[in-house]
């Protein structure tokens, strides 16, 4: 306890206890839920679980993780193009004031308080419907997509931005254009900074229930086309919780789960600790 | 006497703010120019509107005639204009890349792709920053692992690589150690003999250790232009006299 | 060595078009969506009534004559959400608090990652977790004190959620508390203030900003929340008398019935989303004209 003019009085004790215990309960709360799913999955992880071929029977998971990396791969391309694109626009040439800038970040923060039911439905609405391209991996790639693009344009901007000025001129001062510095000396170094908005994409994604149940569909089966329905593992898991036949596959599914997040929070914090390493050099 | 840039009642401004006014010099070929001044004269700035750096600033503007041999500066294709006049910054800025790709760049953007041009155009753009033998076996070592001292050097071979006929250089030393500063005013000395030189200077000692000309500025006015030894030894304008003396800035 | 010139000049012009475009997609995404949501939702509301609709107590769509009163839902949304922030708001400002101020360097290595995972956690694990540990715990425990519930109700609702919004509130507080000038602190110390007085009275309050942009986040997620909440808040499409009984928010009302809704029916519940769209733009606008307020 530090002291400043002597004792520690009795609120100091009770602020102390308070934040103390308020981060025991929080810690205690993570820390039995990832206990109460690992305990109850881990013992029903059985290989039927990854079998290719998805049957009543051993509701195997291995289609609908595959489903997920389809989609994510799809999701990922189109709003890499407009996120980093669009952040490039903001950064490299947009002049301050520039009234469209304004718009834009209007439009991206509603963006990203928009629930993802809400998505869904649109998603549904407009991709599966009005488009007519019916439950299909292109339109839940598509809606998620619109859903993680504050999140790849926030990250890419501030990336953009670190990348330090002089650098900028350094290439100017070399005769270069506009395009060519920011090709091959800006994006290069801010490429650590988007990967990291990727990667809380990619998160994002995989979590994701609502939006894609309506867009994407629930076919158990790995598609064909980009046109045909697949449900990804998050869905499938909602989908056995939810049926009541198969607790135990459903706990064995959500410790899949949690292992990918797990890994992505890892992946995601080594990138944090790079970039905080080469920031401060 | 062989001009390679004139400038004619020269003024710029950064919005309403008048920073550089009816500036009338000429920049001599294959000598060292001098700007020398307190903070905030315009020096840099003046430098900067030479390669139209100032052009990325918002609210620039400027009138008046600068001229690079026949072709007026601001109305020439600007690349054009950097691929002859080339800057090396106050603080080192190498990229964060290779030195080979460092000094590689240049040419690279003006079109030379074939390997064998480039690795002479690197080797030779060392040799004349004097650096080639301390990281001709580190071509591969990323710019930035390198000394302060080092990567400006860096930054000077990057700037010739481009075969340029002036190089500005805008207080290259003032970040750097006395050896480094050292090892670049004899670098500058050697290369005004194949380019012309203008440096923006805080540091007297050296504006009289390395220029041939120069020229002393005061809140947007050049006060007074001239032969080094001249304007150092007996100044025609007392606040020349009194810059030099001292008794401000 | 040839200079750039006028080839580059064209692809500069075409390439800031190109960047241009790409900045719009934002724009047309949420034009899309408002037209898609509302371009349904309005007329459909406006065919069942707009008072009928956003205040009738009677959710029957498949009855004749169906009626379509979502206020049961909207009440249940406001009381789930205004409970998970009563819950996780201190629980998470405490933690934040903590973190910032309190921590020791090598706890703080180990509880901010965790605090980040569970940030990541998917709403389905947390909805199944909440169904298989906080149901029955509530089940059992007020069946032991006399009430009947089957555990599927608000208050599961309410603990859920309070915690899924913990690392919202957490995150976002903590970053705000990290950033305010030492000196503040400091000025605190010198005058004599404990390391609790100068934390809670100076540092806390100079946050206030960014605490109260992660409560605004909370209570975004909270109501936002679907898959989690449809697995243990029990789903009846009635009032909710006290905090044991089962609720429908209006997420839950378009995930239960989407499956099999037609017509009419169906157009109600994209008219509920739009419902919660309206909603979430409100709190949205709110919180930025309080922001400019305080500024």
């Amino acid at each position: 306890m530090r002291k400043s003019s002597g004792k520690a009085s009795g609120y100091d004790w009770f602020i102390r206890g308070i934040v103390y215990l308020a981060t025991a309960i929080t810690v205690s709360v993570l820390l039995f839920i990832i206990w109460h799913v690992v305990s109850n999955g881990v013992p029903h992880l059985k290989p039927s679980l990854f079998e290719w071929k998805y049957t009543t029977e051993n509701v195997s998971m291995m289609p609908a993780i595959i489903n997920t990396l389809i989609i994510i791969a799809v999701a990922l391309t189109i709003a890499m193009i407009f996120g980093i694109g669009a952040a490039i626009y903001l950064v490299e040439y947009a002049k301050p004031g520039n009234k469209l800038v304004a718009i834009v970040r209007i439009t991206t923060e509603t963006l990203s308080g928009i629930p993802s039911i809400v998505y869904g439905l649109f998603g549904m609405l407009f991709f599966v419907t009005t488009l007519n391209w019916g439950y299909s991996v292109l339109a839940g790639a598509m809606t998620v997509a619109i859903m993680i693009l504050p999140t790849i344009m926030r990250s890419t901007e501030e990336a953009l931005m670190a990348v330090p000025m002089s650098l900028r001129e350094a290439s100017y001062g070399l005769g270069a254009a506009k395009l060519r510095t920011v090709f091959r000396i800006v994006l290069p170094s801010a490429m650590q900074g988007i990967l990291a908005g990727v990667i809380l994409g990619i998160g994002r994604i995989i979590g994701e229930t609502a939006a894609l149940l309506y867009t994407a569909g629930s076919t158990h089966r790995i598609p064909s086309s980009l046109f045909n329905s697949a449900r990804t593992l998050a869905i499938h898991m909602y989908l056995l919780a939810g049926e009541g036949l198969h607790k135990n596959e459903a706990y064995a599914t959500a410790v899949v789960l949690l292992i990918v997040v797990i890994l992505i929070n890892l992946l995601s914090n080594f990138l944090a600790g790079k970039l905080r390493k080469e920031y401060n050099q | 006497m062989d001009n390679i840039i004139t400038i004619r009642d020269f003024n710029s401004y950064y919005g309403d703010f008048h920073a550089i006014k009816d500036i009338n010099m000429d920049v001599e070929k294959n000598k060292i120019t001098a700007f020398i001044g307190p903070s905030g004269c315009g020096k840099s700035t003046l430098l900067k509107s030479i390669n139209r750096m100032n052009d990325l600033v918002e609210g620039f503007h400027c009138k008046g005639t600068m001229m690079l041999e026949e072709q007026e500066i601001y109305k020439m294709d600007v690349y054009e204009l950097r691929k002859r006049v080339g800057m090396v910054f106050q603080k080192p800025n190498p990229f964060p890349i290779s030195i080979y790709d460092n000094i590689a760049y240049g040419p690279r953007t003006h079109g030379i792709r074939k390997k064998a041009e480039l690795d002479e155009i690197v080797e030779k753009s060392l040799r004349q920053a004097a650096i080639w033998d301390e990281v001709k076996d580190q071509l591969n070592k990323n710019g930035l692992s390198i000394s302060g001292g080092q990567q400006q050097r860096i930054c000077i071979a990057r700037a010739l690589a481009v075969n340029p006929e002036v190089i500005l250089l805008d207080e290259p030393t003032s970040a750097l150690d006395p050896i480094s500063t050292t090892k670049i005013e004899d670098l500058l000395n050697e290369l005004k003999k194949e380019y012309t030189i203008v440096i923006v200077t805080h540091n007297m000692q050296q504006a009289t250790r390395v220029s041939d000309y120069t020229g002393f500025f005061l809140l947007g006015d050049l006060i007074e232009f001239g032969d080094t030894d001249q304007v150092f030894s007996i100044p025609k304008d007392k606040r020349t006299e009194d810059y030099i003396t001292g008794r401000f800035g | 060595m040839e200079s750039t010139g006028n080839r580059t000049r064209t692809l500069e012009q075409v390439m800031h078009i190109v960047f241009l475009a790409t900045a719009t997609a934002s724009i047309i995404s949420v034009i899309l969506i408002s037209v898609f949501i509302f371009m349904t939702g309005i007329p459909t509301m406006a065919e069942i009534g707009l008072g009928e609709f956003l205040l009738g107590r009677n959710w029957f769509p498949r009855h004749t004559p169906a009626q379509f009163g979502i206020f049961p839902m909207i009440i249940s949304s406001i009381y789930v959400t205004i409970g998970a922030i009563v819950l996780g708001v201190p629980l998470g400002l405490l933690t934040a608090i903590f973190l910032a101020r309190f921590c020791p360097k090598n706890i703080y290595r180990l509880i901010k990652p965790a605090v980040e995972l569970m940030a990541g956690i998917p709403s389905v694990v947390y909805g199944f977790f909440g169904m298989m540990v906080i149901v029955p715990l509530i089940r059992d425990v007020f069946r032991g004190l006399g009430f009947a519930t089957t555990g599927f109700s608000m208050l599961a609702a309410i603990i859920l959620l309070g915690i899924m919004i913990l690392p919202t509130i957490i995150g976002l507080s903590e970053a705000a508390i990290a950033v305010v000038p030492r000196s503040y602190y400091e000025g605190a110390v010198a005058l004599g203030a404990s390391h609790e007085r100068a934390t809670m009275s100076i540092v806390v309050p100079a946050a206030k900003s960014g605490i109260f942009a992660s409560i605004i986040l909370g209570i975004g997620r909270a109501i936002g929340e679907t898959m989690a909440v449809i697995m243990v808040a029990g789903g009846q499409s009635i009032m909710p008398e006290n905090i044991l009984s089962g609720v429908r928010t209006m997420t839950m009302n378009i995930v239960m019935e989407m499956g099999y809704a037609a017509g009419l029916h169906r157009d109600s519940l994209i008219a509920t989303g739009a419902v919660l769209f309206v909603f979430i733009l409100l709190i949205n606008i709110a919180f930025n004209l309080i922001k400019r307020k305080v500024r």
